[in-house]
């Protein structure tokens, strides 16, 4: 009983700690699912916890836990973060999602947010981003720089983030290139750098002349220099991966998406809620273009993203028709947000099964 | 240089070297503290004692050694027949699988029977999956230090594939995870408010079960005979291939509970990973245990330990992961230096003949 009674008390114990020392700096946590590195999903949040510190200066403390695995340990981790004092934790991937809503139960007074999941509460919050819409612009770009019409596509898993991405890159590249095709070949992991290499090699072989991916490594990008086809990278900015080739990157950018969250909280106005931004909201950028990029090329594709951030240009706008010829999309319409997060399909000029 | 076998080895090295490795990691962690700017002291007491100071802190800690004693019994009793399952982690996947889809099959139904059921399906997907190697190796003599190790690929993507479809939360807005299981599926808590649930007792009473089994036991003494001696196993009459079978079905069996027991325990449903690599890492503990039950019950509680301080020096300490991996390493690798240098001892300069005979033993 008595070992019961302290387990209890435990985290009302760390509640009173925490207010006695609310003068000082916000405490603010990242959980990570892949160590840091120099590239990709985590570096990006990264990046993001590095621009919260240059923002606010003394005003926060914060710190991360890296390589995060998604079954049982992540709920030890987010419980010991929030025991240790953090105020405001964000854990950074999908299978975060229910360690995430137990913790934060169990510490009403601390706030959790958790990137791309799908369940809330009063002190969970979720965010997440539409990369598609980057992709769409990247799509208009490849098709523009391609000569055979053929892209190779790296996928690491048929979820609806990347699904979104491999259909806007598509629509995007037929609006300029109408008999342009995406091949997708499927790697069963976010992070596999020989297994993204072969598919790139075995893409390129098979006529693909510019190659992107939903993967974590650098591997596409270093293939493509190798073999002289042009890549678009993802996640981070690669150009130092591919200097000749690398035509840019579909970047996440979570800055000020952090730097507002953190600024609420030391406010005192942080609220739950769910963000899904785009490219109006900076959260999804292209990196810096390639000196191969013709200038001609670089404003049409400024012209889209510009478009898209203004909301005249939707990625996923009919008339759209799915791989068997099926109207998905009227023209005159478009797809409902509810119906993008859910996406388990492909539109026409995707080569690859879902 | 080279290692002579000693005649006998020191009783009291035997209990001191493990000790005399921890302090030498300890001097090595504190070294390397101190170079990364910390105080050696509170890193190694975030380290060391920071994760037993509460009652939590000893469940996580059982929490997390379950799933690693109950594959290193396991493994450890096929290393005495000479039969060698590197794959745990597949059979710990296909544990969970089959558990899993019973408590999913069985949905909102209650009753006493749900959970028997449940990690009965648990410990048959397991051993089925040690089965398919073991009838691979006796049928067609494909080794299964291979056979192991393949399927436990296949054993996650077949997860990988289940999750995203047959078995997919249809409100899970297609990602990759099943349903929550229901409450009469999962196993209950020891401790109210902590996540150790009753798996833990099974994985403590795995640990008499095991030394009994080699040491009490006629199975147990033609597993150990067969694994020393298989030509005299063979002339007393003792089936090699059934002691495959035994050894890949009971390992098989053990890591197929630890499976079930993780999915119906802290997880709660089946998502894609569901195992850091307990099953690789048992193989760690097992020999790190020296094949002992009760070794390799302390020497999962020290790798779980390991763990939860690696976790405790990035949150507390902001130490960088791969600081917490040295230090894992440096602790093995004195861990293992320590009992070689019981066992062993180094000869310089020139061999003498009983020594050349006797160090391939």
């Amino acid at each position: 009983m008595l070992s019961r009674r302290s387990l209890l008390l435990a985290p009302a114990a760390t509640l009173i700690a925490s207010q006695a020392q609310a003068a000082g700096p916000l405490k603010v946590a990242y959980v990570y699912v892949s160590p840091v590195g120099d590239a990709g999903w985590t570096f990006q949040h990264e990046l993001g916890r590095r621009a919260v510190d240059a923002a606010l200066g003394a005003a926060v403390k914060t710190s991360f836990v890296e390589n995060v695995e998604e079954g049982a340990d992540a709920e030890r981790v987010i419980r010991k973060l929030a025991t240790d004092g953090n105020d405001l934790i964000f854990t950074t991937s999908f299978g975060y999602m229910n360690p995430t809503l137990k913790v934060a139960q169990q510490f009403p007074s601390k706030k959790f947010e958790h990137a791309t999941g799908y369940k809330r509460a009063a002190n969970v919050a979720t965010y997440s981003a539409r990369f598609y819409e980057g992709r769409y612009a990247a799509g208009v770009l490849a098709g523009r720089m391609s000569k055979t019409g053929v892209f190779g596509y790296i996928a690491a898993f048929p979820i609806p983030e990347v699904l979104q991405g491999i259909n806007a890159f598509t629509l995007g590249a037929r609006s300029v290139n109408p008999k342009a095709v995406t091949k997708v070949v499927w790697t069963s992991s976010w992070f596999d750098p020989g297994k993204e290499r072969a598919a790139a090699d075995t893409l390129i072989a098979g006529g693909a002349d510019v190659v992107t991916h939903h993967t974590d490594s650098t591997a596409v990008a270093q293939a493509a220099e190798e073999k002289g086809a042009f890549s678009i990278a993802y996640n981070s900015d690669q150009s130092k991966y591919g200097p000749k080739t690398c035509l840019t990157a579909v970047t996440h950018n979570w800055n000020e998406y952090y730097i507002g969250r953190v600024k609420a909280a030391i406010a005192g106005t942080w609220k739950s809620g769910d963000v899904w931004g785009g490219v109006k909201e900076g959260m999804t950028k292209l990196a810096p273009y390639n000196a191969a990029v013709p200038e001609a090329v670089r404003k049409d594709v400024d012209g889209v993203m510009a478009a898209i951030g203004a909301g005249s240009r939707r990625p996923f706008a009919g008339p759209i028709a799915d791989q068997d010829g099926k109207t998905k999309v009227a023209a005159g319409q478009a797809l409902a947000d509810k119906d993008i997060a859910e996406m388990k399909w492909f539109v026409d000029g995707v080569q690859g099964k879902v | 240089m080279r290692l002579e076998r000693r005649a006998s080895a020191s009783r009291v090295m035997a209990v001191l070297a493990p000790v005399l490795a921890l302090v030498c990691a300890a001097a090595g962690a504190a070294v390397l503290f101190a170079l990364l700017g910390r105080d050696p002291v509170s890193c190694l007491h975030t380290l060391f004692v920071a994760p037993l100071e509460d009652a939590n802190g000893w469940s996580e800690l059982a929490l997390k050694a379950t799933p690693l004693l109950l594959c290193a019994l396991g493994i450890a009793v096929g290393v005495q027949a000479n039969v060698w399952n590197i794959g745990a982690e597949g059979q710990f996947t296909m544990g969970a699988i089959a558990g899993g889809a019973v408590a999913l099959w069985l949905g909102p139904t209650e009753g006493w029977f749900v959970l028997p059921l449940v990690l009965m399906a648990g410990v048959l997907g397991g051993a089925a999956w040690g089965g398919v190697a073991a009838f691979l190796r006796t049928r067609f003599n494909a080794h299964e230090i291979l056979v192991t190790l393949m399927l436990s690929y296949i054993a996650v993507q077949v997860l990988g594939w289940l999750v995203r479809g047959p078995m997919q939360d249809p409100e899970g807005f297609n990602f990759p995870q099943t349903r929550q299981f229901e409450a009469a599926a999962m196993l209950p808590v020891l401790l109210e408010g902590s996540r150790v649930t009753v798996a833990a007792v099974f994985a403590l009473v795995a640990v008499p079960l095991a030394a009994l089994l080699l040491g009490r036991t006629m199975a147990g003494y033609r597993i150990r005979v067969v694994g020393l001696a298989p030509g005299a196993a063979r002339y007393a009459g003792f089936s090699e291939n059934g002691a495959v079978w035994v050894c890949l079905l009971l390992s098989g069996g053990l890591a197929g509970l630890a499976g079930v027991c993780e999915v119906a325990g802290p997880i709660g449903q089946l998502t894609p990973s569901i195992s850091p690599g307990y099953g690789f890492a048992a193989i760690i503990v097992a020999f790190l245990g020296r094949l002992s039950p009760v070794g390799m019950l302390f020497a999962a509680v020290l790798m779980a330990l390991l763990y939860l301080g690696a976790e405790g020096l990035q949150i507390t300490q902001q130490l960088p992961l791969a600081a917490a991996g040295v230090i894992q390493g440096m602790l093995l690798l004195f861990l293992l230096g320590a009992d070689v240098l019981t066992l062993y001892r180094v000869r310089f300069g020139g061999v003498r003949a009983h020594a050349k005979a006797s160090s391939h033993g």
